[in-house]
């Protein structure tokens, strides 16, 4: 059994947002595997654990500062990793490392990673319900629709089984209700943080994952055109927010603030005694 | 003039407020072109539905009886038949979790670009859409390219629901699905996160989130909770984490509560908590992060470390100091 897991480099927002260019600088972020990828690749790796001949491969879009990551997640237990990266994916359309509006349209990021589907033929890919940054929770189940697999998004619990070629779900659902499904092999599952607890990697693992296979293609690689990862958004906008708080703040220090909520929370009558 | 498609969505026998929200939305787009607004409800009680669904704007309501509960691969293969039907140029739909297992997928089959989980729309010279990034902290505008329509999701609680009766046609729909089309099975539905406590009963909730980095931290809230007799609540992390059970949760995948006071420690303030606490009476807020996303719903914030607000606050109640 073959189980490609789509892990994507997020860029994280410390305390400080720094916009210059219309974009969110780079001095701003912390870069890191997306949280849900993470819980996806653990269950990928259980599954290869729990099961004979059960090879695990991460699919990646995204520029070479990617590596660290994916070695990472190489580092975790993955076997080998395939990294799309194109000039045509940047953003000023000559290898620097911003990723281009294009690929914030679903149908591009399904037209690459579906090229590594056609390549790698898995009997279940995983990926993660959504991405940290962009947020648009659809590549999973559109990729999906596009390789005619069966599929099941926000996945909380999974069992496979290879033999009959099933995999059993739970789909959680709002307010603490999960739906119970069947999914026919292959298929693509979103997987949902919660899942597992994700490994950490192991020295040796880190180790090892330096000699593990990482293929990094091309847009000509994949014979896919520049025209098709145009994609039809742009970001016309990216700003903070206008706060719309109107709390009070109490100002000073731990003392002085605890004490300013302590008298408000025995004012309100909730505290007993 | 496009027109447009409104996606309903029920559950157990009951119309989800999206449905509502998404006409208000839906009227909105249809306005800015002087196009029509045409809803579709797809599988259990459609007829009641139809009537619920009949309000002011609604222009035409598409029942499709097949299935009792929600299906992604009936409503993609339903959708996909009466959107060739129609002559609509957007399609709009609950970013729910239901909306996340076939939204995406009709998108791609129509070969229509999509924008998702939408808190804004105009239409001026093309579609643009106002969405978020990076839980909230970030805001952006998408536009989308051209007039060949597309897919939009939208977060709920964002357009109010519409109200008033309306005259629109409602008409049955065969979108003729064949059986072999049908992949996935619904075998049940599980009720989860039962236990000791009910957290959506509490008076005075204390809630903590991924601010408080390891389990052994957590001894010090409990300390808090011990010295003023609140409730204990978390951001869905803890509970990822297992170091508080899944019926201590707060957030649209947990419970919702509504204390008198929800006092919220280290936790950001993501779309999915507040979902869960936005009803409580007074929010108080205890974080490092003064643009907390937080502190937006908050009626008191204290901007710091909760590692030295918290002890002094267990002091301010003479509770077991470390
Ligand atoms: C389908 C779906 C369903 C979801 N359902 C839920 C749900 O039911 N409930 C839920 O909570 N989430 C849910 N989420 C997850 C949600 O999107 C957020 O990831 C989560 O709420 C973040 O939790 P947090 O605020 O604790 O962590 P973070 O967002 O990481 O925030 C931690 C906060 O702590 C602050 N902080 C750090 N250190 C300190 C310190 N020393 N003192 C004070 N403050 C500090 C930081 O400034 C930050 O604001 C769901 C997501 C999805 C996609
Ligand atoms: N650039 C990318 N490279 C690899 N996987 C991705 C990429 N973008 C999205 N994904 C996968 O799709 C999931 C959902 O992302 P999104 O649809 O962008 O919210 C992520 O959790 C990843 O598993």
């Amino acid at each position: 059994m073959q189980i490609l897991v789509t892990v994507k480099e997020v860029g994280q927002l410390g305390d400080e947002v720094v916009i210059e260019d219309g974009e969110i600088a780079e001095s701003a972020l912390e870069y890191d595997l997306n949280e849900w990828d993470e819980y996806a690749l653990e269950s990928a790796v259980q599954l290869s654990e729990a099961y004979d001949d059960v090879e695990v491969v991460t699919a990646t879009i995204g520029p070479e500062r990617s590596d660290e990551t994916i070695r990472m997640a190489l580092a975790k237990g993955a076997d080998r990793a395939v990294r799309i990266w194109d000039d045509a994916l940047t953003a000023d359309g000559a290898g620097d490392e911003t990723p281009a509006d294009g690929l914030l349209d679903t149908r591009v990021r399904v037209e690459l990673l579906s090229a590594i589907v056609e390549r790698e033929e898995p009997d279940l890919v995983l990926s993660g319900v959504q991405s940290a940054d962009a947020a648009f929770a659809s590549t999973g189940v559109a990729l999906a629709e596009e390789i005619d697999d069966a599929w099941a998004a926000v996945v909380n619990d999974l069992e496979v089984d290879p033999d009959a070629g099933t995999a059993s779900v739970h789909r959680e659902l709002e307010g603490g209700i999960e739906e119970l499904t069947d999914v026919p092999l292959p298929a693509v599952l979103t997987i949902q943080t919660g899942i597992n607890e994700p490994r950490y990697a192991s020295l040796r693992g880190i180790r090892q994952a330096q000699s593990k296979e990482l293929t990094v293609l091309d847009l000509d690689d994949l014979g896919i055109g520049t025209d098709a990862v145009t994609g039809a958004l742009e970001t016309t906008a990216l700003y903070e927010p206008e706060t719309t708080s109107d709390a009070t703040i109490w100002e000073g220090d731990a003392e002085s603030t605890a004490g300013e909520l302590a008298a408000f929370l025995r004012d309100s009558g909730v505290i007993e005694g | 003039m496009s027109d447009v498609l409104a996606v309903a969505e029920h559950r157990r026998g009951d119309l989800r407020p999206i449905s509502h929200e998404l006409i208000t939305a839906g009227r909105e787009l249809a306005d800015a072109t002087g196009g029509e607004l045409h809803v579709a409800v797809i599988s259990g009680d459609v007829e009641a539905f139809a009537d619920s669904l009949n309000r002011e704007g609604v222009d035409a309501i598409h029942t499709i009886t097949d299935g009792e509960e929600f299906n992604h691969d009936l409503t993609v293969e339903s959708l996909d038949a009466l959107w060739s039907a129609l002559d609509a140029s957007y399609l709009v739909a609950p970013n729910s979790v239901n909306g996340l297992d076939y939204v995406p997928a009709i998108a791609q089959r129509l070969d229509l670009p999509l924008v998702t989980d939408a808190i804004g729309l105009s239409l001026e010279d093309g579609l643009e859409v106002t969405r978020e990034r990076y839980g909230s902290k970030v805001e952006t505008t998408v536009a989308v390219a051209d007039d060949a329509g597309a897919v939009v999701s939208v977060r709920d609680g964002e357009w109010p629901p519409a109200e008033g009766v309306g005259d629109a046609t409602v008409e049955s729909f065969d979108p003729g699905v064949d059986e072999s089309a049908i992949h996935s099975t619904v075998t049940g539905f599980q009720e989860v996160g039962a236990g000791d406590v009910d957290i959506s009963e509490a008076d005075f909730v204390v809630s903590i989130g991924r601010g408080i980095e390891e389990e052994e931290n957590l001894e010090l809230i409990e300390r808090l909770v011990d010295a003023t007799g609140a409730t204990l609540a978390a951001s869905r992390p803890v509970v990822d984490n297992e170091w508080l059970p899944k019926n201590r949760q707060v957030g649209q995948s947990g419970k919702t509560v509504t204390p008198d006071i929800y006092i919220a420690i280290g936790i950001s303030g993501a779309v999915q908590h507040v979902a869960g606490m936005k009803g409580a009476e007074t929010i108080v807020a205890i974080n490092t992060d003064p643009d907390a996303p937080i502190f937006d719903i908050a009626d008191y914030g204290i901007v710091g470390d909760l590692f030295e607000v918290v002890p002094a606050l267990i002091e301010e109640f003479g509770g077991e100091t470390a």
